[in-house]
C-alpha cells in the first residue's frame, strides 16, 4: 500500500471511549451461546465431512478400502488422490510469505503422522468418522525421524517468517576473552501444539461460481483471496465469514489442506459442507511451536556487564517445508552487550509444519536468555533483577537505534515493589513456607515487537446519530470488537453506544492479520482515520453553512464529540451531527482511513513492548511438586485501549509461561512419530489450581512513534519472561537448574 | 464409531441376560467407554445402559456397620455424602483428588472400578497392545514409559490402573459385590484386577455379562477413620492422573498404631495393597521422634519388589516418597474438613520441622 493515509487528529480526540476498562461487547452473545463459531452454521443439506489421517510419519499410503467405506451407511463421497479433482494452486506452492505446504491429496506421500490422506463426506458426522476409519489405510513405511539426534539438521535460510537465521554485532570471541566470567546455559524445549478452545472448523457452500466459507480466520482477506486462487474464481466471488474465533494462538492465520478439501467436496457432492476437526486431530497439521535446543554463552565483566553474548538454537522443522522457531533472536533487542551473535540450525523430524504460536520465537528464546542471565547473575552473586538493571539496554542492541519508547525500568521497579522482591536471598534454598514447602523468587524480563501490518476501515455517520466502522477486524477472545468499538467511538466523536461495528466478513474492507500483537494498533489505526475522515467531511458541511452556529469556523476549527460538532473556540456552539446532515439533505456521510506504520518512523526507532514478571514457586522439598504460588507482571505496551482486557491478555499470557514452564509438553513416539498425548486428559495446560495467583500491572508509556495513536500490543508479550522467571524460581527454591522445559518431577528429584 | 446396539434393560437380571452376549459393554457415566469407543479402541456391539436400572445408586449403612455403596452412585455424590466422608474420609479424598467436578457428576463407582489404563499406546488403535489384542505384541516397550508400573508388571504388559478411588478402598479391604447369570457372588478389591502375567486382556476377575452391582466397605474400614489420607503426585495441581498417589490408613490406641493399612495407586495393574509395609509400622507411637523414618523403611518395604519396566527408575523413589508422606500425614490425622485441594501435596498440611516431625 503506497498512499499511507496520516491519521487526522484534529476533530476528535482519543480517550473518552478509547482508555476505559469496558466489559466485553460480546460477553452476553457469547456466554448465552449466541455467538455463531464457524461449526456452529448449519445450513440446509448440510453434509459432514471427516478426515482420515495417517498412522505412520513417512512413507506412502499403498492401499484405501474406498469400497467398504462407500457402502457404509449415510457415505456420500470417498476423496483420494485418485479422484480429488485439480486445484488452482499447488497446496506445494509458497505463493506468498505466509503460505505453509499442506495436504491436500495431491499424491500418497505421507510425510508425518497425522496427516490427512483422504476425505469422506456422509450424511452424519457419525458416518463420515466410521466411513474414513473404514478406509483402513495400508502403507509402505519408513522409520520415523523424531528428536534432534534423529532428524537432519542443515544450515535454514531464514527463522521464522524470512528472518536471517544469523547475526553478529562486535566480537564475541574477544569479548568472552576479555570476560571475568563465561557462563553457559544448555535448554530445551518440547513441541507444543495451539490447541485453541475452539478445534478448526469449516463449513463450505457453494452457488454457482460464489463460494462463502464460515472458517475461523486470523487474516481474513488473504484467506478469501487463496481460496479464491485454489478455486480459480475472482476474490469478490469468495465471501469467507469469521466473526467469533474461539482462540487462533497464530494456527488460524495459515490456511491449511482439510480446508481445501472441505470446500473441493462441496462442490463434487452439490451441497454445503462442514470439517470440524477433533482435539486428537489438533496435533498434526495445524501447525505447532517447533522444539528447540538452545545453548547460550554469556560473557560478564567483574562490574556485571556483559561483555559477550551468544545464543545458539537448533529448530525442528518439517522435512518438507521450513518454519524455525526464531528462539536465539530473543537476545538481539534485550540487554546491551558490545558483542553479540545468534545462530540458528535447522533440524528435519517428521512432524507437520511448525508455525507461528503465540510468541514464536520469543517464547521459546526468551526462556533460554532469561535462564542463561539468571544462571549468570548467580554466578555473580549478583541479584538477578540487579544484574538485568546493570545490563539495560538504552539503544537497540542489534541496530543501535533508540527505541521509540522503552519504559522497562519502570516496569521493573513496579513490578518488584508489588511482588515484594526486596530482601530476596541470593542464594537458593533458603527460604521455607509455614507448610514447609521450599520457596524461590525468580525474575524474567519481558519483550515483544511492536509491528503493525496494513488495514483499511469504512466510516459512515448517520443522520439518526448512529455511526457505523466497518472493517474485516479478527476477534478471537482477545476482545477485539470492544477495543476497536472503543477506537471507533472516539474516531466518529461519538458515544459508544452509538457505534456498531461491523467486523469478521470479507465483505467488508480489509482489517489486516490479527496476529504478531499487531492487530489493535493496526486495525485501530484505520478505524480511527476512517472516523476522524467522517467527521471531516462533516465539519466541512458545517463551516460552510450558513445556517449552521459552526459557520465560519474553519475547517480546523471544530472538534466530534458525543456525536455533536463543537466550536474549539467556543464550547457552547455546537449542532447535533445529524442536523448538519438533515440540512444538507444527506442520509449519511463516509470517511476511509487506513493503518500502518509511517515508514520513517519504522527506519528511526526500534519498537518494542516490555515487561518485567516475578514468579514465585513452592516445591516440596520431598517430593517435588510445583505451585507457582505467585506471579507479577508489569507491563508497558504504549497506549492502553481498553486495561481491563489488556490484562487479561497479558495473564494469559503468563498463565501460558506457566504451561510452557510446567505442562505443555507433545510427545510423539520415537518409532512412529505418533503424538501419544493428543488430547487434554495427556496434553496438559494448567488448570485454575495452577495459577492460583496471576497479576498483571500496566506502566503509563507514551509513544509518539508506534503510530499515531501509540498503540504497541500486548497479545503475546506475557508469555515471555514467565516461563523463564518460573524455571529461576524453581532453582532459587531446589537449588536445581532445570534444562529442559516442562519442568518435570524427576529432573528435581535428588 | 461402529454401529452398535443400544439396550435398556429394565432389572439386573435382564441387564446381565443382554450383557452376556458377544461384544456387549456396560454403559454407566460413559466418562471412559465412550472415549475409547472414539477413539476405536473399543469398539462394543452392544452397549447395555445401566443407568436407569433400579436399586443401584444407594449409600446405605448396612446392620454389621458396613457401608454399602450402589455401583451406579456417582463419584461425586459419594465424595459428599457426609456420612460417608466421615466414616471413610480418604476415599472422599481420593475421590475429589480424580478427574474434574463434571467428569465426578458423571462418573460411577463400577465405572470408576473398571476404569481402564491410560497406556497411550492401549488408547491408540494403531499400536500394538496385547492388553486390547492379545498376542498382538506390547509397544510400551522403548516408548514414553513415565506412566507404566514399577510393580507386578509382565514383559506382555507394563500398565497401570489409574484409579484414585480404589487405591484407599484397596487398603481398606473393600468387596466387590457381583450378580451375575449364576447369581451374586462378591470378591475382595484387592483380588478383583488381575496383574497382566501372560494374559493382560484378561483384566479382571469378571466373567461375560457379570456386573458390579454394589462396593462394600467392611464395618472395620471405621477404625481407621480419624487417621486416613490420599496422597496424589502429578505435576499438575488438579485435573490429572498420579504420577504416584498411596493411601495410608493407620488405627491407633493410645498413641501407638495397632494397624496399618498401605496401598499404592498408579504403579501397577491394579491399586496395590501395599501389605509388605504394614507390620513394620504396627506397635509404632506416631507421635515419637523419628516416626518419619519408620515410615520411610514401610515404605521401602512396600516397593522391595519393585523395578522399572523402562525409563522410569525414578517413579520407585517417589512412591517411597509418597507413601513415607501419606503415612506422616495420617499418622497426624484426617483432617477436620476437607482440604480445599484434596490428596493435593499441597492441601494445607500440619506443619512439618524441618526433621519433618509432625505438630498437631
Ligand atoms: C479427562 C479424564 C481425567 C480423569 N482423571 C481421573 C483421575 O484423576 N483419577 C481417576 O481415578 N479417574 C480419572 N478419570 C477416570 C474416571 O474416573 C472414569 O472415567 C470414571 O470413573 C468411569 O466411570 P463411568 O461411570 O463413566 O464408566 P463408563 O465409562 O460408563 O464405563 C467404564 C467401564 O466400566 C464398565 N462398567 C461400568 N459400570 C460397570 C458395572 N457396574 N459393572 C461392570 N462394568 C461396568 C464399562 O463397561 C466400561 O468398560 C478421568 C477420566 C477422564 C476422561
Ligand atoms: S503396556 Fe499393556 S496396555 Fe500398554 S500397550 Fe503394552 S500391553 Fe497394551
Amino acid at each position: 500500500m503506497a498512499d499511507i493515509i496520516p491519521t487526522p487528529t484534529g476533530h476528535v480526540r482519543l480517550g473518552s471511549n478509547a482508555g476505559q476498562p469496558l466489559t466485553r461487547r460480546d460477553g452476553v452473545l457469547k456466554v448465552t451461546g449466541a455467538a455463531t463459531y464457524a461449526a456452529d452454521n448449519r445450513p440446509d443439506g448440510l453434509a459432514y465431512a471427516v478426515f482420515a489421517h495417517s498412522s505412520v510419519a513417512r512413507g506412502r499410503v499403498t492401499s484405501l478400502d474406498v469400497d467398504a467405506a462407500k457402502v457404509h451407511p449415510g457415505v456420500i463421497e470417498v476423496i483420494t488422490p485418485a479422484n480429488r479433482p485439480p486445484l488452482g494452486r499447488d497446496p506445494d506452492g509458497k505463493a506468498h510469505m505466509f503460505s505453509w505446504r499442506t495436504e491436500a491429496l495431491q499424491n500418497d506421500t505421507v510425510r508425518y503422522a497425522g496427516q490427512p490422506i483422504a476425505l469422506v463426506v456422509a450424511e452424519t458426522l457419525e458416518a463420515a468418522t466410521e466411513g474414513a476409519r473404514l478406509l483402513a489405510p495400508r502403507y509402505a513405511a519408513e522409520p520415523a525421524r523424531i528428536g534432534f539426534d534423529a532428524g537432519e539438521a542443515y544450515d535454514p535460510p531464514a527463522v521464522g517468517i524470512g528472518s536471517p537465521p544469523n547475526f553478529a554485532k562486535g566480537d564475541v570471541e574477544a569479548g568472552f576473552a576479555a570476560a571475568d566470567q563465561v557462563t553457559e546455559t544448555r535448554i530445551e524445549t518440547p513441541l507444543q501444539y495451539h490447541n485453541a478452545l475452539e478445534p478448526h472448523a469449516i463449513v463450505a457452500a457453494w452457488d454457482g461460481d460464489r463460494l462463502t466459507v464460515d472458517v475461523p480466520s486470523q487474516a481474513i482477506a488473504m484467506a478469501r483471496n487463496d481460496f479464491a486462487a485454489y478455486f480459480e474464481v475472482p476474490p469478490e466471488n469468495v465471501t469467507l465469514r469469521s466473526p467469533f474465533i474461539g482462540g487462533g494462538f497464530g494456527s488460524k492465520a495459515i490456511l491449511n489442506g482439510p480446508q481445501l478439501l472441505c470446500v473441493l467436496a462441496a462442490r463434487m457432492v452439490g451441497r454445503p459442507v462442514k470439517l470440524a476437526v477433533t482435539r486428537q486431530q489438533m496435533f498434526g497439521h495445524l501447525g505447532h511451536r517447533g522444539a528447540t535446543r538452545q545453548h547460550l554463552r554469556l560473557g560478564v565483566d567483574g562490574e556485571g556487564h556483559l561483555t559477550a553474548l551468544e545464543h545458539n538454537a537448533i529448530s525442528t522443522t518439517s522435512s518438507f517445508d521450513d518454519f524455525l522457531e526464531p528462539a536465539a533472536n530473543a537476545s538481539h533487542n534485550l540487554y546491551a552487550t558490545p558483542a553479540l551473535k545468534t545462530h540458528h540450525t535447522g533440524v528435519r523430524v517428521d512432524t507437520g509444519t511448525p508455525g507461528p504460536m503465540r510468541a514464536p520465537g520469543e517464547a521459546s528464546g526468551s526462556a533460554g536468555l532469561e535462564c542463561a542471565m539468571d544462571e549468570a547473575a548467580a554466578a555473580l552473586g549478583l541479584d538477578p533483577l540487579e544484574f538485568r538493571l546493570r545490563n539495560y539496554s538504552e539503544t537497540d542492541p542489534a541496530s543501535g537505534k533508540p527505541f521509540s519508547s522503552k519504559a522497562l525500568r519502570e516496569c521493573y521497579a513496579e513490578g518488584a515493589s508489588r511482588f515484594g522482591w526486596a530482601g530476596r536471598p541470593l542464594a537458593p534454598r533458603q527460604m521455607r513456607d509455614e507448610a514447609g514447602c521450599l520457596v524461590g523468587w525468580g525474575v524474567g524480563t519481558a519483550m515483544f515487537p511492536a509491528p503493525m501490518f496494513q488495514a483499511k476501515a469504512r466510516a459512515t455517520l448517520a443522520r439518526d446519530g448512529t455511526g457505523l466502522m466497518e472493517i474485516a477486524a479478527v476477534e478471537m477472545g482477545q476482545g477485539a470488537l470492544t477495543a476497536l468499538a472503543q477506537i471507533a467511538a472516539d474516531g466518529l466523536g461519538l458515544d459508544g453506544d452509538k457505534v456498531e461495528l461491523r467486523a469478521g466478513s470479507s465483505e467488508l474492507p480489509d482489517g489486516g492479520i490479527a496476529g504478531g500483537s499487531g492487530h489493535t494498533a493496526t486495525a485501530g489505526s484505520a478505524i480511527f482515520a476512517a472516523g476522524s475522515d467522517a467527521v471531516r467531511k462533516l465539519a466541512e458541511l458545517a463551516t460552510r453553512d450558513e445556517a449552521s452556529p459552526l459557520f465560519g469556523a474553519g475547517n480546523a476549527g471544530v472538534v466530534g464529540r458525543a456525536g455533536r460538532l463543537h466550536r474549539a473556540d467556543d464550547e457552547r456552539r455546537s449542532e447535533a451531527y445529524g442536523d448538519i446532515l438533515q440540512r444538507a439533505g444527506l442520509s449519511h456521510i463516509e470517511g476511509e482511513g487506513a493503518g500502518a506504520r509511517d515508514p520513517a518512523d519504522a527506519a528511526e526507532y526500534a519498537m518494542f513492548s516490555h515487561g518485567a514478571v516475578f514468579a514465585e514457586v513452592k516445591v516440596d522439598p520431598d517430593l517435588y511438586q510445583i505451585r507457582v504460588s505467585r506471579l507479577v507482571g508489569a507491563f508497558a505496551a504504549g497506549r492502553i485501549i481498553n486495561p481491563r482486557l489488556a490484562k487479561s491478555q497479558l495473564t494469559g499470557g503468563m498463565i501460558w509461561g506457566i504451561s510452557f514452564a510446567l505442562h505443555e509438553d507433545a510427545i510423539h513416539d520415537p518409532r512412529t512419530g505418533r503424538p501419544m498425548n493428543a488430547d487434554f486428559a495427556g496434553y496438559h495446560v494448567p488448570v485454575n489450581a495452577d495459577a492460583p495467583s496471576v497479576e498483571a500491572f500496566l506502566v503509563e508509556e507514551v509513544d509518539r512513534h508506534v503510530n499515531a495513536l501509540g498503540i504497541k500490543g500486548v497479545g503475546e508479550i506475557g508469555v515471555t519472561g514467565s516461563a523463564g522467571a518460573i524455571a529461576n524460581a524453581v532453582w532459587h527454591a531446589t537449588g536445581v537448574r532445570p534444562n529442559r522445559f516442562p519442568i518435570r518431577i524427576e529432573a528435581l528429584l535428588h | 464409531m461402529n454401529l452398535f446396539d443400544y439396550v435398556r434393560p429394565a432389572s439386573v437380571a435382564e441387564a446381565v441376560a443382554a450383557a452376556s452376549a458377544p461384544g456387549a459393554a456396560y454403559l454407566a457415566g460413559g466418562t471412559n467407554l465412550l472415549d475409547l469407543m472414539k477413539a476405536g479402541t473399543h469398539r462394543p456391539a452392544r452397549l447395555v445402559d445401566i443407568t436407569r436400572l433400579p436399586g443401584l445408586d444407594a449409600i446405605e449403612v448396612l446392620p454389621d456397620g458396613a457401608i454399602r455403596i450402589g455401583a451406579l452412585v456417582t463419584n461425586a455424590d459419594l465424595a459428599r455424602d457426609p456420612a460417608f466422608v466421615a466414616a471413610a474420609p480418604a476415599v472422599a479424598e481420593a475421590l475429589l483428588s480424580g478427574a474434574s467436578p463434571q467428569l465426578r457428576n458423571a462418573a460411577t463407582v463400577g465405572g470408576n472400578v473398571m476404569q481402564r489404563t491410560r497406556c497411550a499406546y492401549f488408547y491408540d488403535p494403531d499400536s500394538a497392545c496385547n492388553r486390547r489384542e492379545p498376542g498382538a505384541g506390547c509397544d510400551a516397550h522403548g516408548g514414553d514409559t513415565r506412566g507404566q508400573a514399577v510393580l507386578g508388571w509382565s514383559e506382555a504388559c507394563i500398565a497401570t490402573h489409574p484409579s484414585d478411588f480404589c487405591v484407599p478402598l484397596v487398603a481398606l479391604d473393600a468387596v466387590v459385590e457381583i450378580a451375575g447369570a449364576d447369581g451374586a457372588r462378591e470378591v475382595a478389591l484387592e483380588a478383583f484386577h488381575n496383574l497382566p502375567g501372560d494374559d493382560p486382556a484378561n483384566e479382571t476377575v469378571l466373567r461375560p455379562g457379570e456386573l458390579i452391582t454394589a462396593i462394600r466397605l467392611p464395618a472395620e474400614a471405621a477404625r481407621f477413620k480419624a487417621h486416613a489420607r490420599y496422597l496424589k503426585l502429578r505435576e499438575r495441581t488438579s485435573y490429572a492422573f498420579a504420577l504416584v498417589s498411596a493411601a495410608a490408613s493407620l488405627a491407633i490406641e493410645d498413641g501407638a498404631i495397632v494397624e496399618a493399612r498401605l496401598a499404592l495407586g498408579a504403579v501397577a495393574a491394579k491399586p496395590w495393597r501395599a501389605r509388605a509395609a504394614e507390620p513394620h509400622l504396627v506397635g509404632v507411637s506416631v507421635t515419637a521422634a523419628g516416626f518419619e523414618e519408620v515410615a520411610r523403611r514401610a515404605a521401602e518395604a512396600a516397593l522391595q519388589e519393585a523395578r522399572p519396566s523402562g525409563d522410569n527408575a525414578r517413579k520407585i523413589e517417589l512412591a517411597m516418597r509418597v507413601a513415607t508422606r501419606a503415612l506422616v500425614l495420617a499418622a497426624a490425622g484426617s483432617p477436620a474438613r476437607m482440604p480445599a485441594l484434596p490428596g493435593s501435596v499441597f492441601a494445607p498440611v500440619p506443619t512439618l520441622t524441618a526433621a519433618g516431625d509432625v505438630h498437631g
